[in-house]
């Protein structure tokens, strides 16, 4: 069983007293936002051992996908 | 009837006629039973099936079930997948003095329910009460005999190579509803166990005359333990992860604690080893029942003739959606303890 | 992240097609692990080898700071609590699973704040809570010690084996180490910022990225890490955008700053590494269970044979050690890699593909 770096996404229902209900797909399960006490109802958090630690953000990845693109594009013409 | 169970009520005296009388009689009443002689005395057919389990899991009650519907469907179940009608369910219960009554009947009712459910009767039994610490609450055990018929003979139990892995239901619910159950998880809505009698579902594809090689409940050490115990020298066993079936609930609680739902245990759902021919076949009959509707094939079985570090094959492995693969293989020490 | 995993691998395989032998080291136990469970050996061209560093926050923990624990777990008023994974690891011929067994109050919590909630239910006992982990974990455990110093508790202390990452990379990777690139954790990095990482780039003069842990998102990674290596870039790129920023989770390290200071800490296998642990800082002196139990840390050598130390440097694999699979295995592990399912032997071990 590893617990140490373990942290899963689910998305945030409700927020009460620095609690988050959140719904993984599912379940929903409470975690604290003590480290993320900016957490909205809707956003995607990541959670680990029943804290928030982050907000996903999904569109983050697009400076990314156009730098895997252009590497893709440029180094690997047959 | 006291609301306390007492070292009296298992001493063999007139507070132990009063628990039977009271208690155990009115709910597994049977003609077998009835009588109370040492032994019961039953019709049996030719070729008898015959197996014992004992229960000892914290905590009594969970979603999903209890320590009572689990003795019973656990010897059930060992019986109805080896061919065998389950009929007869023995019942021995070990007591710590202390013990409610009122907690005492509702395990009783559970089990008289689970039986009328599997089609058994509950024939015999004993009581032995013990001083307080010295069991848990309630130790149950039970042993069942189930009967062959003789157009319907033992199952050779031996997975063949050109087999189809079969699962007639969703893994890992049992293991993870008992561990978010002792652990005070608080998932909401509770993981629910998914215990249950297989006798219907194993008689049902019995009765259809396919080939049937292997069939076993996957229970401690979930479906990888049943996968490892058919494995043998001369085959390999491949299972697939795009096609094993777990609750969307479960998937999430086995994510968060790191856990791999092929080594939780199930109390309801049964594998299979299937000719290839009858695979389609046997999974259109147990999808057509209610408890085996989330049914798949989930792998196969592969014949090994190359020798590799002196064996050939003998290993379980699960590829994943991009062709890579995994071995299987059993940790020794208990995952999770006291879950059945 | 919209290319799937075949483009990645294919990718991968073009840039890597005349770049000799490629040596890419990740350092937690969460991506030994994943890199296992996924098969992303199988995925790579067979120039490329992914080594373990000392990631396992489990198998590092020195024996010294196990048998604390188990002197704390042995006191007849403790309660003991901890994540799973530290319940087997072995001190000399006991664990705190065998006092488990043997009737100890040795609990598994799958939180921090359990171990808050059994103290409040247990007023008579004095609960003690393992803190392992690095900067993913520790945050949690300031945070169970500000919420027990809010709420008065007094039964409660924390026994403190947190390590930080950044220190040790340097120790590690600098001068001579035979590793060509890192792949960074991503959930350390959505705490501390991946800023933190670009010293191995900066300093160490290796490619870097910062890596999820979905076989899709370590894949990116690895094709960043490919595609610097191939243009002599040295860079550390944050492959995990969705969850990590360049500075990170400030309240997370505000609260770290606040109740822990930074300590030298004994890592198992690599011994001393200066500034590399976490303190409780002295205003929370009562609930540091080092100051509140008389703990016996006994000196336990390491088992004969056990080449731990070079695995968890990257310089050795779990196949060279002769103890590997015989007198070491996951039931009964002789050493630090094989103790936790994320242990480079211990994964290595339970999934050997066809590598």
């Amino acid at each position: 069983m590893n617990n140490m770096c373990l942290a899963i996404p689910g998305k945030i229902i409700e927020i009460k007293d620095g609690t988050a209900q959140i719904d993984y797909g599912g379940v929903t399960k409470s975690a604290s936002l003590r480290l993320f006490p900016n957490a909205r109802p809707g956003e995607y958090a990541l959670v680990h051992a029943g804290f928030v630690i982050q907000i996903l953000d999904k569109d983050e990845g697009g400076e990314l996908d156009a730098l895997i693109d252009e590497v893709m594009g440029h180094n690997l013409q047959p | 009837m006291q609301d306390k169970i007492t070292l009296a009520h298992g001493s063999g005296g007139q507070a132990c006629r009063e628990l039977v009388e009271e208690i155990f009689l009115p709910a597994f009443s049977n003609n077998m039973l009835n009588p109370l002689t040492d032994s019961a005395v039953c019709e049996a057919g030719e070729k008898i099936a015959f197996t014992t389990d004992s229960f000892v899991i914290k905590p009594l009650f969970f979603p999903g079930g209890d320590i009572g519907r689990l003795s019973i469907c656990g010897t059930v179940n060992d019986l109805a997948v080896s061919g065998a009608v389950p009929k007869y369910i023995s019942v021995g219960m070990i007591l710590e003095a202390g013990f409610e009554t009122d907690v005492l009947r509702r395990i009783i009712a559970s089990m008289a329910e689970t039986a009328k459910e599997a089609g058994v009767s509950i024939v015999t039994g004993d009581t032995k009460v013990v001083e307080g610490g010295s069991a848990d609450g309630i130790f149950i055990n039970t042993a069942g005999v189930g009967i062959f018929s003789k157009n319907r003979p033992p199952l050779t139990q031996k997975a063949m190579p050109g087999d189809k892995i079969l699962i007639s239901g969703n893994m890992a619910s049992h293991g993870m509803a008992v561990m978010a159950a002792r652990e005070k998880m608080e998932f909401s809505p509770p993981i629910l166990s998914d215990a249950a009698p297989l006798a219907a579902l194993a008689d049902g594809v019995l009765q259809k005359g396919f080939e049937i090689h292997a069939m076993r409940d996957p229970t401690r050490g979930g479906v990888a333990a049943t996968l490892c115990e058919w494995v043998y020298d001369g085959i390999d066993i491949a299972i697939y992860d795009e096609c094993l079936p777990v609750r969307s609930d479960v998937s999430a609680a086995c994510r968060m604690l790191g856990l791999e739902p092929l080594l939780i245990a199930n109390e309801g759902i049964m594998l299979l080893s299937v000719p290839e021919r009858f695979a389609l076949q046997t999974l259109t009959a147990l999808r057509s029942t209610k408890i085996g509707k989330d049914a798949a094939i989930i792998g196969e079985v592969k014949e090994v003739k190359e020798v590799k570090e002196g064996k050939k094959g003998g290993n379980v492995y699960a590829v994943t959606p991009w062709g890579t693969s995994r071995k299987i293989i059993l940790p020794r020490g208990g995952l999770l303890p006291r879950i059945c | 992240m919209k290319h799937d995993i075949i483009e990645l691998k294919n990718g991968i395989e073009k840039l890597a097609a005349d770049l000799g032998p490629i040596q890419i080291m990740e350092v937690c136990g969460t991506h030994t692990f994943a890199v296992r469970r996924y098969g992303i050996g199988q995925l790579l061209p067979k120039n490329i080898r992914l080594v373990s560093g000392p990631g396992c926050p489990v198998c590092v923990t020195a024996q010294k700071d196990i048998a604390a624990a188990l002197s704390i777990a042995n006191e007849d008023d403790a309660i003991f609590t901890c994540f799973g994974d530290m319940l087997r690891v072995p001190c000399g011929d006991k664990s705190l699973y065998s006092l488990y067994e043997s009737g100890k109050d040795v609990r598994m919590v799958t939180s921090p704040m359990d171990a808050l909630a059994i103290a409040q239910r247990n007023p008579e006992k004095r609960v003690v809570y393992f803190g392992i982990g690095f900067e993913t974990t520790a945050p949690l455990t300031a945070a169970l010690i500000e919420a027990a110093d809010n709420l008065k508790i007094d039964n409660l202390s924390v026994l403190s084996a947190h390590k930080t990452m950044p220190t040790a990379i340097r120790q590690l990777l600098k001068g001579g180490s035979k590793i060509d690139a890192l792949l960074c954790p991503g959930h350390v990095a959505a705490i501390t910022g991946a800023d933190v990482f670009s010293f191995v780039a900066d300093e160490l003069g290796l490619p870097a990225a910062v890596s999820g842990f979905e076989p899709r998102e370590i894949m990116t990674a690895l094709f960043c890490i490919v595609s610097m290596l191939r243009n002599g870039e040295k860079n550390c790129v944050n492959a995990y955008p969705g969850a990590v920023t360049a500075g990170g989770n400030k309240n997370a390290l505000s609260l770290l700053d606040k109740v822990f200071e930074p300590c030298d800490a004994l890592w198992r296998g690599l011994g001393e590494i200066k500034g590399s642990g976490l303190k409780i800082r002295a205003r929370y002196q009562k609930f540091d269970a080092a100051r509140q139990f008389e703990i016996r840390r006994e000196e336990i050598p390491e088992a004969k044979g056990c080449i731990c130390a070079r695995v968890l440097c990257g310089k050795n694999v779990p196949t060279d050690c002769a103890n590997f699979g015989k007198t070491c295995t996951p039931e009964k592990p002789l050493g630090a890699c094989m103790v936790s399912s994320e242990g480079a032997c211990a994964a290595y071990y339970r999934y050997r593909g066809d590598e």
